[in-house]
């Protein structure tokens, strides 16, 4: 068993692209862990898509071994935690499983949003911090005033910060010093007493089935030894019991204050709960550890196949990801635009996208997308509640006494410049202030927003109005009642409900304006006028007239030309096949997915 | 008794209804028009005794195979058919009139370039026995012609359009509208020059691009400009059926405009879905032999169509066509005309094809008529006829 003060537990905290993953590289590959010719960029980014994006989504992790200047060798285990906000009670549980945190910030960029939530969440557990200056390479970088920035905003001392650059490597041997001498090692820790680990992340191997990342806090874990999850009450067999360095190895032990991996026969990653207590089956432990929350969705929408055949591959393709993938909900849906398709809830919108990304491109199958919704709260005149997923399953508002919507808190940092176009947007989606700040350049606003004006399409405009320099974060914050309507498009006088969506009423005029205009842009003419319509109840609110088609004739065609522009004309009705029949109005697939991308 | 296949039995009438027709295609030209994507050629020469001979005796095998049929026209298409030589022409003529018992009011008509070199051949050709010319003027604006790539100018269009009246019974020019750059205003004051030079047959044109052409290149790379859109183009077609109406000249066809009785019958054997004999590069040809309606489809390339021509046949392919699409390509061809098509013809090929729905909705917007027998397009119709053939077809 290795002794308490020769482990060091800590996670990275960062802005996205602040350097966090080229760190961990350098301190695997500076300390030896991984053979120089096996090392390629970002080795503990796994998936293609998260490698893509420089988003890692699945906490990771690594032991390290380091040699330090006392003479003694220290075991490093690194989390890797997801660094975005829909993942923040992930982030939470990796946090509550380690004891320090390196601050990387980029010395040309300062303090971001994101900076601060992981931050706030390392310190909520109690951890001590390492400031890193990252990126001292570059020209633009002002460690100084960043370090001040830090002190500034965040109030930790930064006076001995890392000064490092995690591309060419200067100043990483004195990020692993500061780890051993400034990190603490694990707590307390009784290597006999009942075990109690915790269930920091799985994920399904093909190889392995479900593998289940642990930080044993009291007891140890051995191979062959009977365990019990304390709040889903599952039990299984240790099986393979290890470590990674990155590559699993195996151990015959884990004891207090290591973190390392198991497998038993668990089939699905949902059978396991992140945040839960994992204990022997016999003289297992009394408490479980605080804190454990079940994931709940909160941000919904439609997945349908472009191509209506490839249902059942859909469901196929869902059916696996939620094995994978606890936090993500899906259940069957019929649109009459669309089809049969799913209605799928995500902890946010990165996770919806990552999850459509992964189906459109592991699966291969073409999705429309409909417009991300929240839940909504119906209170109804009888006294029942409601939870309203999806816009189309709307009651009649007759009998519905009020609705409440869920509201986030957004922090947003955002250089001077842009602060009145970032104040301009929030106050469009109904935000309310509650801070403003500056530092340096920079400002700080905090909002209450809907998160209903957040899922569509915030994000894109707020990159837009600051050109990429203002930096998003948020937490959800409960709901509120608000005046809230359904809204539905006609075309044709005839409803399309992947197209409903749930509005406030004083925004209710210019959405449906703006899709009423974007649809007639993106119907194409018929041999008859088309009426597009947005209405509320039975009230129309908005209204567009596609004019009928004018002009649709092949000027010359002779003998020679038949079967030629027979062929023509059969194509073209061929792709009409792509399209969506509302009463007698063909409307394409492409509209569907174009209309609901609508920005602004 | 043949077998009980009633579209056998419809088929045979409906080629006599039609006409029989022979086609005879000449590949060259003396420069490639940007828009053009017909089977055209420029070559430096060509050895015009020995495409004679070929042409010839590819009428003749033709011929043999549809023997006691009576010929009602013939067509030189093009290419550039004026730069035939007129023994070119004779020759020609002559298997044809060997070949099959000629209609007493036989209709014999060439595509002619208005440039002056063509204009002079007139004569010579008229001799040969043509007897119906259609001009290719395209515009009666010099820069338009110029940006269109043709040879000639305005001032020779009209003098061939006046060499062409005083030799041949009958004349047609052909003008290209909806171009570029070109207003609502500009077509109806063109168009009305055009109508006062006393042509009893006009083919409107609205510029196509094609794929595959040097216009087709430039409009994908977004080169093209000033092209008209849906509504000034539909404006455009209906100032021209305005303008062609009060002189007596209405559209028997979409883009074919005629005094009554001076239509062109080889271009309706066509569109009424009749027989026709293809002959020569990338020629078709539809006719009904034994019951079938064979499709026939020449050599494209001028130099490997004459090889196969001399070696015995210059086709690539002759195919049967099936009655769906007989019925897709007699919807698509007689919907052009006023007349329309019979449904009792159609259905008896396809009983899928325009079905009573389909022909109830777009009767109800107005846009085909039908009565017991047959269907056909109303003018307001006429604009979208391709829609309402992708509606109609199964
Ligand atoms: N010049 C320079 N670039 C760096 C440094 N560290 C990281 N980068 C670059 O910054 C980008 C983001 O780095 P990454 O480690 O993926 O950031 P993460 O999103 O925090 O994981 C990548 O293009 C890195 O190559 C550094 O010290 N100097
Ligand atoms: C087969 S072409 C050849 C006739 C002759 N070679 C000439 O160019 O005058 C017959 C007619 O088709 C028309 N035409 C050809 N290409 C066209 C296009 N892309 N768009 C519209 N009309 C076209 C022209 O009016 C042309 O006169
Ligand atoms: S338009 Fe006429 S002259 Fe021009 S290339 Fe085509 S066939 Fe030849
Ligand atoms: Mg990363």
């Amino acid at each position: 068993m290795i002794p308490l003060n020769r482990i060091r537990n800590f996670s990275i905290v960062a802005h996205i692209d602040h350097g966090k993953s080229t760190l961990a590289d350098r301190l695997i590959q500076l300390t030896g862990t991984v053979q120089e010719r096996d090392m390629k960029a970002q080795l503990l980014d796994a998936m293609d898509i998260e490698r893509e994006r420089g988003i890692t989504i699945k906490a990771n992790t690594v032991r390290i071994e380091y040699p330090a200047k006392d003479g003694e060798t220290y075991i490093l285990n690194l989390i890797d935690t997801p660094g975005h906000v829909d993942f923040a009670y992930e982030v939470s549980r990796s946090m509550r499983a380690v004891e320090g945190s390196l601050l990387v910030v980029d010395a040309t960029q300062g303090v971001e949003a994101q900076t601060l939530a992981n931050v706030y969440t390392a310190i909520d557990a109690d951890h001590e911090i390492v400031p890193v200056l990252n990126k001292i390479d570059l020209p633009a970088a002002e460690p100084e005033r960043v370090a001040e920035q830090i002190e500034d905003v965040i109030g930790i001392d930064a006076s001995d910060a890392c000064l490092i650059s995690a591309k060419t490597g200067i100043g990483i041997p004195d990020v692993l010093e500061a780890i051993v001498k400034r990190l603490p090692p694990p707590h307390g820790g009784d290597p006999d007493a009942p075990l109690k680990a915790m269930l920091v992340d799985s994920w399904y191997d093909p190889y392995l089935g479900v593998v289940v990342l642990i930080r044993v806090m009291d007891g140890t874990i051995r191979k062959g030894d009977n365990i019990r999850m304390m709040q889903t009450g599952a039990k299984y067999g240790v099986d393979k019991l290890g470590v990674f360095r990155p590559a699993m190895q195996d151990v015959k032990e884990l004891g207090p204050g290591e973190i390392g991996f198991f497998t038993g026969s668990i089939k699905q990653v949902r059978d396991t709960k992140v945040g839960d207590t994992i204990t022997t089956e016999k003289k297992g432990c009394e408490t479980p550890l605080p804190g454990f929350k079940p994931s709940v969705p909160v941000v919904f929408c439609g997945l349908f196949p472009v191509d209506s055949n490839e249902f059942e591959d859909l469901r196929d393709a869902i059916e696996k990801l939620a094995l994978n993938d606890a936090s993500f909900s899906y259940e069957m849906e019929t649109s009459a635009a669309l089809g049969f398709g799913f209605r799928c809830g995500f902890l946010g919108l990165l996770h919806l996208e990552v999850i459509r990304d992964r189906i459109e491109r592991e699966y291969n199958i073409e999705l429309i997308t409909t417009a991300p919704s929240v839940i909504y709260h119906l209170y109804m005149k009888d006294g029942e509640k409601i939870d309203l997923h999806n816009p189309a399953d709307m009651p009649d508002m007759s009998k519905v006494d009020h609705i409440e919507e869920p509201r986030i808190k957004a922090t947003i940092m955002v250089p001077d410049d842009y602060l009145g176009d970032v104040l301009k947007l929030c106050q469009d989606r109904r935000g309310l202030q509650l801070d403003l700040t500056y530092v340096g350049g920079r400002a700080m606003a905090v909002y209450d927003l809907p998160l209903n004006e957040v899922v569509f399409d915030f994000y894109d405009r707020l990159k837009s109005v600051t050109k990429g320099y203002a930096s998003f974060d948020y937490q959800m914050e409960g709901y509120r009642e608000d005046n809230l309507v359904k809204m539905q498009i006609l075309v044709n006088d005839e409803p399309v409900d992947a197209l409903s969506m749930m509005v406030h009423r004083d925004r209710a005029e210019m959405r449906g304006r703006a899709m009423c205009e974007k649809l007639k842009d993106l119907i194409p003419r018929h041999m008859f006028k088309i009426p597009i319509q947005a209405a509320i109840g039975g009230k129309v609110i908005a209204r567009e007239t596609l004019s009928a088609l004018r002009k649709d004739v092949t000027a010359k065609c002779y003998g020679g030309d038949a079967t030629r522009k027979k062929k023509l004309l059969e194509k073209q009705k061929a792709g009409k096949k792509k399209m969506r029949q509302f009463g007698k109005v063909e409307i394409p697939q492409e509209a569907f997915i174009s209309a609901l991308k609508m920005d602004s | 008794m043949h077998s009980g296949n009633s579209w056998r039995v419809v088929l045979t009438e409906n080629w006599q209804r039609g006409g029989f027709g022979l086609y005879v295609h000449w590949p060259f030209c003396a420069a490639k028009c940007p828009y053009c994507d017909f089977n055209s050629h420029v070559v430096p020469a060509v050895d015009q005794t020995r495409w004679a001979r070929a042409l010839a005796s590819e009428v003749r095998r033709a011929a043999e195979e549809t023997p006691g049929r009576v010929l009602s026209s013939i067509f030189f298409g093009g290419g550039t058919p004026s730069l035939m030589l007129p023994e070119t022409v004779a020759v020609v003529l002559d298997a044809a009139r060997q070949g099959w018992v000629w209609a007493n009011d036989i209709e014999i008509t060439l595509e002619a370039n208005p440039s002056s070199v063509e204009a002079e051949r007139f004569r010579g050709i008229a001799e040969a026995g043509v007897n119906r010319v259609s001009l290719g003027v395209q515009s009666l604006r010099d820069a338009d012609l110029r940006r269109l790539g043709r040879l000639h100018d305005v001032a020779e269009a009209k003098t061939a359009i006046r060499v062409a009246r005083e030799t041949f019974q009958r004349v047609s020019f052909d003008l290209i509208y909806a171009r570029q750059d070109q207003t609502l205003e500009d077509w109806r004051t063109e168009l009305t020059e055009a109508l006062s030079m006393g042509v009893d047959h006009l083919s409107l044109y609205q510029l196509t691009i094609e794929q595959g052409t040097a216009f087709g290149d430039r409009f994908n790379a977004g080169r093209l400009r000033g092209l008209p859109g849906e509504d000034l183009s539909a404006d455009m077609y209906e100032l021209t059926q305005e303008l062609c109406g009060a002189p007596g000249l209405p559209a028997y066809e979409i883009s074919n405009h005629a005094r009554p009785g001076a239509e062109s019958r080889h271009n309706l054997i066509y569109w009424r879905y009749g027989d026709w004999v293809g002959i020569g590069p990338g020629a078709h040809g539809r006719v009904t032999h034994a019951h079938q309606r064979r499709a026939n489809e020449g050599w494209k390339q001028p130099a490997k169509w004459i090889e196969a021509a001399e070696a015995g046949t210059g086709d690539r392919q002759v195919s049967v066509i099936d009655p769906q699409n007989m019925a897709g390509e007699y919807l698509m061809m007689g919907l052009r005309i006023p007349e329309g098509i019979d449904l009792g013809v159609l259905h008896g090929w396809d009983p899928q094809i325009a079905p009573e729905s389909a022909i109830r909705e777009l009767e109800g917007l107005g846009l085909v008529w039908k009565t017991e027998t047959a269907l056909g397009v109303t003018p307001e119709g006429r604009l979208v006829l391709n829609s309402i053939v992708k509606a109609l077809l199964p």
